[in-house]
Protein backbone atom coordinates (compact mmCIF):
# COMPACT_ATOMS: atom_id res chain seq x y z
CA UNK A 1 0.00 0.00 0.00
CA UNK A 2 0.80 3.30 -1.05
CA UNK A 3 1.31 5.65 2.26
CA UNK A 4 1.90 9.66 2.68
CA UNK A 5 3.76 10.75 5.61
CA UNK A 6 4.17 13.84 6.60
CA UNK A 7 7.64 13.70 8.47
CA UNK A 8 9.48 16.32 10.11
CA UNK A 9 7.87 19.49 8.11
CA UNK A 10 8.70 17.04 4.62
CA UNK A 11 5.75 14.57 2.62
CA UNK A 12 7.22 11.24 2.26
CA UNK A 13 5.82 8.96 0.31
CA UNK A 14 6.17 5.01 0.65
CA UNK A 15 5.18 1.93 -0.48
CA UNK A 16 4.61 -0.50 2.40
CA UNK A 17 3.07 -3.74 3.71
CA UNK A 18 0.29 -3.53 5.77
CA UNK A 19 2.11 -5.27 8.03
CA UNK A 20 5.32 -2.79 8.59
CA UNK A 21 5.35 -0.24 11.31
CA UNK A 22 5.74 2.75 11.53
CA UNK A 23 9.79 2.55 13.02
CA UNK A 24 10.90 0.29 10.12
CA UNK A 25 8.94 2.49 7.89
CA UNK A 26 11.20 5.62 8.82
CA UNK A 27 14.29 3.31 9.31
CA UNK A 28 14.15 1.16 6.57
CA UNK A 29 12.21 3.55 3.44
CA UNK A 30 12.82 6.50 5.18
CA UNK A 31 16.45 6.02 5.79
CA UNK A 32 15.28 8.06 9.30
CA UNK A 33 17.63 6.03 11.81
CA UNK A 34 17.54 8.26 15.02
CA UNK A 35 14.31 6.07 15.82
CA UNK A 36 15.69 3.02 17.89
CA UNK A 37 14.16 -0.30 17.24
CA UNK A 38 14.71 -1.83 20.78
CA UNK A 39 12.32 -4.48 21.97
CA UNK A 40 9.36 -4.38 19.08
CA UNK A 41 6.68 -4.49 21.01
CA UNK A 42 5.96 -1.47 23.22
CA UNK A 43 8.25 -1.92 25.97
CA UNK A 44 11.32 0.02 25.70
CA UNK A 45 10.50 3.35 24.95
CA UNK A 46 13.72 3.33 22.15
CA UNK A 47 11.20 3.97 19.01
CA UNK A 48 9.32 6.97 20.23
CA UNK A 49 8.35 9.60 17.64
CA UNK A 50 5.91 12.39 18.23
CA UNK A 51 2.73 12.23 16.19
CA UNK A 52 1.02 15.94 16.02
CA UNK A 53 3.29 16.50 19.21
CA UNK A 54 2.56 14.00 21.57
CA UNK A 55 5.02 11.27 22.19
CA UNK A 56 4.07 7.65 21.31
CA UNK A 57 5.85 4.02 20.35
CA UNK A 58 6.49 4.10 16.27
CA UNK A 59 7.11 0.10 16.89
CA UNK A 60 2.72 0.17 17.94
CA UNK A 61 2.23 1.98 14.91
CA UNK A 62 1.67 0.68 11.28
CA UNK A 63 2.94 3.10 8.86
CA UNK A 64 -0.69 2.73 6.65
CA UNK A 65 -2.22 3.87 9.92
CA UNK A 66 -0.13 7.34 9.84
CA UNK A 67 -1.06 9.26 7.45
CA UNK A 68 -2.54 12.52 8.26
CA UNK A 69 -0.56 13.55 11.43
CA UNK A 70 2.57 15.28 12.22
CA UNK A 71 5.25 12.96 12.75
CA UNK A 72 8.57 14.52 14.27
CA UNK A 73 11.44 12.57 14.96
CA UNK A 74 14.97 12.90 16.25
CA UNK A 75 16.14 14.16 13.39
CA UNK A 76 13.27 17.00 13.10
CA UNK A 77 14.28 18.36 16.73
CA UNK A 78 17.51 20.33 15.93
CA UNK A 79 17.45 23.74 14.65
CA UNK A 80 19.82 23.61 11.70
CA UNK A 81 22.37 20.29 10.36
CA UNK A 82 24.92 20.23 12.88
CA UNK A 83 23.36 22.12 15.73
CA UNK A 84 21.57 20.48 18.79
CA UNK A 85 18.15 21.65 20.40
CA UNK A 86 18.24 22.76 24.10
CA UNK A 87 17.04 19.55 25.14
CA UNK A 88 19.79 17.39 23.56
CA UNK A 89 22.73 19.94 24.26
CA UNK A 90 21.43 19.55 28.42
CA UNK A 91 21.85 15.83 27.80
CA UNK A 92 25.31 15.97 26.49
CA UNK A 93 26.22 18.05 29.13
CA UNK A 94 24.69 16.34 32.03
CA UNK A 95 25.97 12.77 30.63
CA UNK A 96 22.52 11.75 30.43
CA UNK A 97 23.25 8.91 28.02
CA UNK A 98 25.90 6.17 27.87
CA UNK A 99 25.47 4.33 25.03
CA UNK A 100 22.80 6.14 23.17
CA UNK A 101 20.36 4.01 22.74
CA UNK A 102 17.22 5.28 24.32
CA UNK A 103 18.63 8.41 24.12
CA UNK A 104 16.58 9.60 21.16
CA UNK A 105 13.09 8.09 22.82
CA UNK A 106 14.44 10.28 26.31
CA UNK A 107 15.10 13.14 24.39
CA UNK A 108 11.60 12.85 22.37
CA UNK A 109 9.60 12.68 25.37
CA UNK A 110 11.63 15.78 27.49
CA UNK A 111 10.74 17.83 24.90
CA UNK A 112 6.94 17.19 24.82
CA UNK A 113 6.98 17.23 28.32
CA UNK A 114 8.59 20.72 28.01
CA UNK A 115 6.53 21.98 25.21
CA UNK A 116 3.68 21.91 27.83
CA UNK A 117 5.38 23.34 30.96
CA UNK A 118 9.25 24.72 32.10
CA UNK A 119 8.74 24.57 35.60
CA UNK A 120 8.36 20.48 35.79
CA UNK A 121 8.87 19.07 39.08
CA UNK A 122 11.56 15.94 39.57
CA UNK A 123 7.96 14.04 39.62
CA UNK A 124 6.68 15.25 36.36
CA UNK A 125 10.10 14.48 34.73
CA UNK A 126 10.06 10.80 35.94
CA UNK A 127 6.44 10.23 35.13
CA UNK A 128 7.38 11.56 31.44
CA UNK A 129 10.26 9.26 30.72
CA UNK A 130 8.81 6.39 32.60
CA UNK A 131 7.89 4.97 29.29
CA UNK A 132 11.75 4.86 28.18
CA UNK A 133 14.14 1.89 29.57
CA UNK A 134 17.72 3.25 30.29
CA UNK A 135 20.07 0.42 30.65
CA UNK A 136 23.19 2.58 31.35
CA UNK A 137 22.83 5.65 33.58
CA UNK A 138 20.53 4.80 36.03
CA UNK A 139 18.10 7.89 35.25
CA UNK A 140 19.67 10.40 37.33
CA UNK A 141 21.49 11.80 34.96
CA UNK A 142 19.30 11.59 32.16
CA UNK A 143 16.71 13.65 34.97
CA UNK A 144 19.19 15.96 35.44
CA UNK A 145 19.19 16.76 31.76
CA UNK A 146 15.52 17.49 31.53
CA UNK A 147 16.36 19.92 34.58
CA UNK A 148 19.14 22.02 33.06
CA UNK A 149 17.21 22.19 29.57
CA UNK A 150 14.16 23.18 31.79
CA UNK A 151 16.12 25.68 33.40
CA UNK A 152 18.27 27.19 30.29
CA UNK A 153 14.46 27.36 28.10
CA UNK A 154 12.99 29.66 31.05
CA UNK A 155 15.89 31.68 31.28
CA UNK A 156 16.00 31.87 27.07
CA UNK A 157 14.98 34.64 24.64
CA UNK A 158 13.76 32.61 22.32
CA UNK A 159 9.39 33.52 21.85
CA UNK A 160 7.35 31.14 23.54
CA UNK A 161 3.62 30.29 22.97
CA UNK A 162 0.76 32.66 24.87
CA UNK A 163 0.28 30.04 27.55
CA UNK A 164 3.82 29.54 28.80
CA UNK A 165 4.38 33.31 28.89
CA UNK A 166 1.40 34.06 30.93
CA UNK A 167 2.42 31.59 33.71
CA UNK B 1 9.16 -9.58 16.13
CA UNK B 2 7.31 -8.75 13.17
CA UNK B 3 3.67 -9.57 12.62
CA UNK B 4 2.18 -12.41 9.92
CA UNK B 5 0.61 -10.27 7.04
CA UNK B 6 -2.85 -9.17 7.48
CA UNK B 7 -4.79 -6.88 5.28
CA UNK B 8 -5.83 -3.41 6.34
CA UNK B 9 -9.25 -1.95 5.96
CA UNK B 10 -10.22 1.53 7.42
CA UNK B 11 -14.00 1.20 6.92
CA UNK B 12 -16.48 4.56 7.19
CA UNK B 13 -19.21 3.72 9.18
CA UNK B 14 -19.96 1.57 12.33
CA UNK B 15 -22.66 -0.11 10.14
CA UNK B 16 -19.66 -1.25 7.61
CA UNK B 17 -17.20 -1.91 10.80
CA UNK B 18 -19.93 -4.83 11.79
CA UNK B 19 -20.36 -6.09 8.08
CA UNK B 20 -17.34 -6.80 7.88
CA UNK B 21 -16.77 -8.35 11.29
CA UNK B 22 -19.76 -10.40 9.89
CA UNK B 23 -18.18 -11.36 6.76
CA UNK B 24 -14.86 -12.99 8.07
CA UNK B 25 -14.00 -14.79 11.57
CA UNK B 26 -10.35 -13.98 11.11
CA UNK B 27 -10.83 -9.90 11.26
CA UNK B 28 -10.09 -8.52 14.27
CA UNK B 29 -10.94 -4.60 15.16
CA UNK B 30 -7.74 -2.30 16.07
CA UNK B 31 -8.09 1.20 17.48
CA UNK B 32 -4.96 2.52 19.54
CA UNK B 33 -3.16 -0.79 18.65
CA UNK B 34 -1.33 -0.74 22.31
CA UNK B 35 -2.22 -4.19 23.36
CA UNK B 36 -2.93 -5.55 20.39
CA UNK B 37 0.14 -4.99 18.27
CA UNK B 38 2.84 -6.17 20.81
CA UNK B 39 0.41 -9.57 20.48
CA UNK B 40 0.96 -9.31 16.66
CA UNK B 41 4.39 -8.69 16.90
CA UNK B 42 4.86 -12.35 19.08
CA UNK B 43 2.09 -13.83 16.86
CA UNK B 44 -0.01 -14.35 20.03
CA UNK B 45 -2.46 -12.94 17.36
CA UNK B 46 -2.64 -13.60 13.74
CA UNK B 47 -5.86 -11.81 12.03
CA UNK B 48 -6.19 -11.96 8.16
CA UNK B 49 -7.56 -8.49 8.18
CA UNK B 50 -7.34 -5.45 10.72
CA UNK B 51 -10.42 -3.31 10.62
CA UNK B 52 -9.44 0.52 12.16
CA UNK B 53 -11.84 2.14 13.71
CA UNK B 54 -9.51 4.87 15.06
CA UNK B 55 -10.75 7.51 12.54
CA UNK B 56 -14.55 6.62 12.22
CA UNK B 57 -16.64 10.12 12.82
CA UNK B 58 -18.42 10.02 15.88
CA UNK B 59 -16.56 7.55 17.76
CA UNK B 60 -14.18 9.72 19.87
CA UNK B 61 -15.30 12.32 22.37
CA UNK B 62 -16.61 12.85 26.04
CA UNK B 63 -20.06 14.37 26.79
CA UNK B 64 -22.84 14.80 29.27
CA UNK B 65 -25.79 13.23 29.06
CA UNK B 66 -28.55 12.33 31.30
CA UNK B 67 -26.74 12.27 34.23
CA UNK B 68 -23.91 10.30 32.72
CA UNK B 69 -20.91 11.12 31.30
CA UNK B 70 -20.13 9.14 27.88
CA UNK B 71 -17.39 8.56 26.85
CA UNK B 72 -16.27 7.44 22.88
CA UNK B 73 -14.78 4.25 22.48
CA UNK B 74 -12.15 6.16 20.59
CA UNK B 75 -11.15 8.69 22.84
CA UNK B 76 -7.26 8.44 23.83
CA UNK B 77 -6.95 7.85 27.03
CA UNK B 78 -4.37 11.07 26.98
CA UNK B 79 -7.83 13.28 26.23
CA UNK B 80 -9.45 11.59 28.96
CA UNK B 81 -7.05 11.89 31.09
CA UNK B 82 -6.74 16.12 30.58
CA UNK B 83 -10.58 16.31 30.22
CA UNK B 84 -12.34 19.11 32.56
CA UNK B 85 -15.95 17.29 32.27
CA UNK B 86 -13.64 13.79 33.62
CA UNK B 87 -11.91 15.54 36.37
CA UNK B 88 -15.42 17.62 38.02
CA UNK B 89 -17.42 14.21 37.17
CA UNK B 90 -15.97 11.58 37.21
CA UNK B 91 -12.93 11.68 39.68
CA UNK B 92 -12.05 8.08 40.08
CA UNK B 93 -11.64 7.59 36.19
CA UNK B 94 -9.38 10.61 36.56
CA UNK B 95 -7.73 9.17 39.79
CA UNK B 96 -7.40 6.02 38.19
CA UNK B 97 -6.12 6.81 34.06
CA UNK B 98 -2.68 7.89 35.56
CA UNK B 99 -2.28 4.15 36.43
CA UNK B 100 -2.75 3.29 32.92
CA UNK B 101 0.64 2.69 30.82
CA UNK B 102 2.69 5.16 30.32
CA UNK B 103 2.22 8.85 28.84
CA UNK B 104 3.51 7.38 25.18
CA UNK B 105 0.65 4.47 25.69
CA UNK B 106 -2.09 6.39 26.95
CA UNK B 107 -1.36 9.01 23.92
CA UNK B 108 -2.45 6.01 21.46
CA UNK B 109 -4.44 4.13 23.78
CA UNK B 110 -8.29 4.13 23.75
CA UNK B 111 -10.72 3.73 26.46
CA UNK B 112 -13.12 1.22 24.42
CA UNK B 113 -9.78 -0.40 24.09
CA UNK B 114 -8.87 -1.36 27.31
CA UNK B 115 -12.92 -1.97 28.02
CA UNK B 116 -12.42 -4.79 25.02
CA UNK B 117 -9.27 -5.93 26.11
CA UNK B 118 -10.80 -7.30 29.15
CA UNK B 119 -7.46 -7.44 31.20
CA UNK B 120 -8.08 -8.56 35.27
CA UNK B 121 -6.18 -5.82 36.49
CA UNK B 122 -6.47 -2.96 33.96
CA UNK B 123 -7.61 0.41 35.56
CA UNK B 124 -10.16 1.25 33.21
CA UNK B 125 -12.60 -1.75 33.27
CA UNK B 126 -11.71 -1.64 37.50
CA UNK B 127 -13.28 2.03 37.56
CA UNK B 128 -15.99 0.96 34.95
CA UNK B 129 -17.37 -2.07 37.08
CA UNK B 130 -16.54 -0.04 40.52
CA UNK B 131 -19.24 2.34 39.15
CA UNK B 132 -21.40 0.66 37.69
CA UNK B 133 -21.12 2.16 33.77
CA UNK B 134 -22.76 0.72 30.63
CA UNK B 135 -20.93 -0.49 28.25
CA UNK B 136 -22.13 0.45 24.42
CA UNK B 137 -21.81 -0.92 21.59
CA UNK B 138 -22.85 -1.80 17.94
CA UNK B 139 -24.44 -5.20 16.84
CA UNK B 140 -25.69 -5.96 13.18
CA UNK B 141 -28.95 -5.23 14.52
CA UNK B 142 -28.31 -1.83 15.72
CA UNK B 143 -26.96 -0.28 19.17
CA UNK B 144 -26.88 -1.70 22.14
CA UNK B 145 -25.86 -1.96 26.18
CA UNK B 146 -24.91 -3.90 28.92
CA UNK B 147 -23.57 -3.21 32.15
CA UNK B 148 -19.92 -3.62 32.76
CA UNK B 149 -20.36 -6.16 35.34
CA UNK B 150 -22.02 -8.38 32.78
CA UNK B 151 -19.84 -7.31 30.36
CA UNK B 152 -16.68 -8.68 31.78
CA UNK B 153 -16.87 -12.63 31.99
CA UNK B 154 -13.20 -13.78 32.74
CA UNK B 155 -9.73 -13.00 31.76
CA UNK B 156 -9.59 -10.95 28.01
CA UNK B 157 -12.79 -12.58 27.75
CA UNK B 158 -16.29 -10.44 27.62
CA UNK B 159 -19.89 -11.13 26.22
CA UNK B 160 -19.64 -9.29 23.48
CA UNK B 161 -20.28 -10.74 19.95
CA UNK B 162 -17.36 -11.05 17.52
CA UNK B 163 -19.34 -8.99 14.85
CA UNK B 164 -19.83 -6.11 17.44
CA UNK B 165 -18.61 -2.83 18.07
CA UNK B 166 -17.89 -1.26 21.44
CA UNK B 167 -18.84 2.31 20.56
CA UNK B 168 -19.06 4.36 23.99
CA UNK B 169 -18.55 3.18 27.80
CA UNK B 170 -21.62 5.53 29.77
CA UNK B 171 -20.22 6.15 33.52
CA UNK B 172 -22.99 7.15 35.63
CA UNK B 173 -22.27 10.06 37.29
CA UNK B 174 -22.97 10.81 41.22
CA UNK B 175 -25.36 13.69 41.90
CA UNK B 176 -24.64 14.48 45.54
CA UNK B 177 -22.58 17.25 47.10
CA UNK B 178 -19.74 15.96 49.06
CA UNK B 179 -18.21 13.10 47.01
CA UNK B 180 -14.52 11.80 47.40
CA UNK B 181 -12.59 8.68 45.76
CA UNK B 182 -9.92 6.93 46.14
CA UNK B 183 -7.08 4.59 43.81
CA UNK B 184 -4.49 1.87 45.30
CA UNK B 185 -2.63 -0.39 43.08
CA UNK B 186 0.69 -1.95 43.68
CA UNK B 187 2.44 -3.29 41.34
CA UNK B 188 6.31 -4.50 40.41
CA UNK B 189 7.07 -1.21 38.60
CA UNK B 190 4.93 1.83 37.78
CA UNK B 191 2.51 1.55 35.74
CA UNK B 192 3.17 -1.88 34.77
CA UNK B 193 0.44 -4.39 35.47
CA UNK B 194 -1.17 -4.43 39.01
CA UNK B 195 -1.03 -7.20 41.20
CA UNK B 196 -3.65 -6.24 42.99
CA UNK B 197 -5.50 -2.45 42.60
CA UNK B 198 -8.49 -1.03 44.65
CA UNK B 199 -11.08 2.02 43.89
CA UNK B 200 -13.58 3.62 46.08
CA UNK B 201 -16.06 6.27 45.70
CA UNK B 202 -18.08 7.54 48.37
CA UNK B 203 -20.48 10.21 48.98
CA UNK B 204 -21.71 11.41 52.44
CA UNK B 205 -24.11 13.67 53.67
CA UNK B 206 -23.21 17.63 56.21
CA UNK B 207 -23.14 14.99 59.28
CA UNK B 208 -20.53 12.82 57.78
CA UNK B 209 -22.57 10.11 57.38
CA UNK B 210 -22.48 7.73 53.90
CA UNK B 211 -24.60 7.99 51.33
CA UNK B 212 -23.32 6.07 48.76
CA UNK B 213 -20.50 3.51 48.30
CA UNK B 214 -18.60 1.77 45.73
CA UNK B 215 -16.02 -0.57 46.13
CA UNK B 216 -14.30 -2.02 43.53
CA UNK B 217 -11.07 -4.58 43.23
CA UNK B 218 -8.63 -5.34 40.06
CA UNK B 219 -6.47 -8.23 39.86
CA UNK B 220 -7.02 -10.28 42.45
CA UNK B 221 -9.71 -12.63 40.42
CA UNK B 222 -9.90 -13.25 36.81
CA UNK B 223 -12.31 -9.57 36.08
CA UNK B 224 -12.85 -6.69 38.08
CA UNK B 225 -15.02 -7.31 40.91
CA UNK B 226 -17.24 -4.83 42.71
CA UNK B 227 -17.26 -5.54 46.63
CA UNK B 228 -20.75 -4.78 48.38
CA UNK B 229 -20.24 -2.97 51.43
CA UNK B 230 -24.08 -0.77 50.79
CA UNK B 231 -24.61 -1.87 55.16
CA UNK B 232 -22.02 0.64 55.51
CA UNK B 233 -24.75 3.25 54.12
CA UNK B 234 -26.11 5.86 56.77
CA UNK B 235 -22.65 5.28 59.01
CA UNK B 236 -19.56 7.34 59.70
CA UNK B 237 -16.58 5.42 58.28
CA UNK B 238 -13.68 4.58 61.02
CA UNK B 239 -10.82 2.21 60.94
CA UNK B 240 -12.31 -0.66 62.75
CA UNK B 241 -15.70 -0.34 60.46
CA UNK B 242 -13.56 -0.15 57.07
CA UNK B 243 -10.99 -2.95 58.14
CA UNK B 244 -14.30 -5.05 59.35
CA UNK B 245 -16.24 -4.67 56.18
CA UNK B 246 -13.43 -5.16 53.82
CA UNK B 247 -11.75 -7.87 55.28
CA UNK B 248 -15.78 -9.42 55.34
CA UNK B 249 -15.92 -9.09 51.70
CA UNK B 250 -12.51 -9.59 50.17
CA UNK B 251 -10.68 -11.74 52.60
CA UNK B 252 -12.29 -14.70 50.96
CA UNK B 253 -12.35 -13.59 47.37
CA UNK B 254 -11.35 -16.43 44.75
CA UNK B 255 -7.98 -15.41 43.73
CA UNK B 256 -5.62 -16.15 41.25
CA UNK B 257 -1.69 -17.62 41.71
CA UNK B 258 0.85 -16.54 38.80
CA UNK B 259 4.61 -16.43 39.25
CA UNK B 260 3.93 -12.47 40.33
CA UNK B 261 1.97 -12.70 43.52
CA UNK B 262 0.42 -16.03 45.56
CA UNK B 263 -3.14 -16.12 45.61
CA UNK B 264 -3.18 -15.69 49.35
CA UNK B 265 -1.11 -12.55 48.60
CA UNK B 266 -3.27 -10.96 46.34
CA UNK B 267 -6.43 -11.69 48.88
CA UNK B 268 -4.40 -9.65 51.92
CA UNK B 269 -3.44 -7.02 49.61
CA UNK B 270 -7.21 -6.48 48.60
CA UNK B 271 -8.69 -6.29 51.88
CA UNK B 272 -5.37 -3.58 52.88
CA UNK B 273 -5.47 -1.68 49.41
CA UNK B 274 -9.39 -1.77 49.64
CA UNK B 275 -9.37 -0.14 53.17
CA UNK B 276 -6.99 2.41 51.92
CA UNK B 277 -9.25 3.25 49.39
CA UNK B 278 -12.78 3.55 51.00
CA UNK B 279 -10.48 5.92 54.33
CA UNK B 280 -9.61 8.15 51.34
CA UNK B 281 -12.57 8.09 49.47
CA UNK B 282 -14.47 9.22 52.88
CA UNK B 283 -11.89 11.98 53.97
CA UNK B 284 -11.52 13.40 50.25
CA UNK B 285 -15.56 13.50 50.65
CA UNK B 286 -15.26 15.58 53.42
CA UNK B 287 -15.51 12.80 56.11
CA UNK B 288 -13.11 12.32 59.26
CA UNK B 289 -10.20 10.56 57.66
CA UNK B 290 -10.28 7.49 59.23
CA UNK B 291 -6.77 7.09 60.31
CA UNK B 292 -6.19 10.68 61.20
CA UNK B 293 -3.63 10.65 58.70
CA UNK B 294 -3.12 14.47 56.66
CA UNK B 295 -3.88 13.77 53.31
Amino acid sequence: MKVELKVNGQTRIADVEPRQTLLDTLRDDLHLTGAHAGCEHGVCGACTVLLDGDAVRSCLIFAVQADGYDITTIEGLAPAPGELSVIQDAFCETHGMQCGYCTPGMVLSAHTLLQRTLTPSREDIVDAISGNICRCTGYGQIVEAVEMAADRLRKSNALRAAHEVSK
Amino acid sequence: MKPAPFEYIRPESLAQVCELLAADEDARIIAGGQTLVPMLAMRLARPARLIDILRLPGLSGIREEDGAVVIGATTRQAHALQNALVRSALPLLAQALPWVGHPPTRNRGTVGGSIANADPSAEIPLVAVTLGADIVFATPQGETSMPADDFFIGPMVTSISPGDCISAIRFPVWSHQRIGVGFHEISARKSDFAFVSAAAQVAVDEEGRCIEIALGVGGVGDRALRLDVSHLVGTRLDTTSIAEAVTAVAAGLEAASDLHASADYRRRVAVTLGARALGDAYADAGGKHPTGAAR
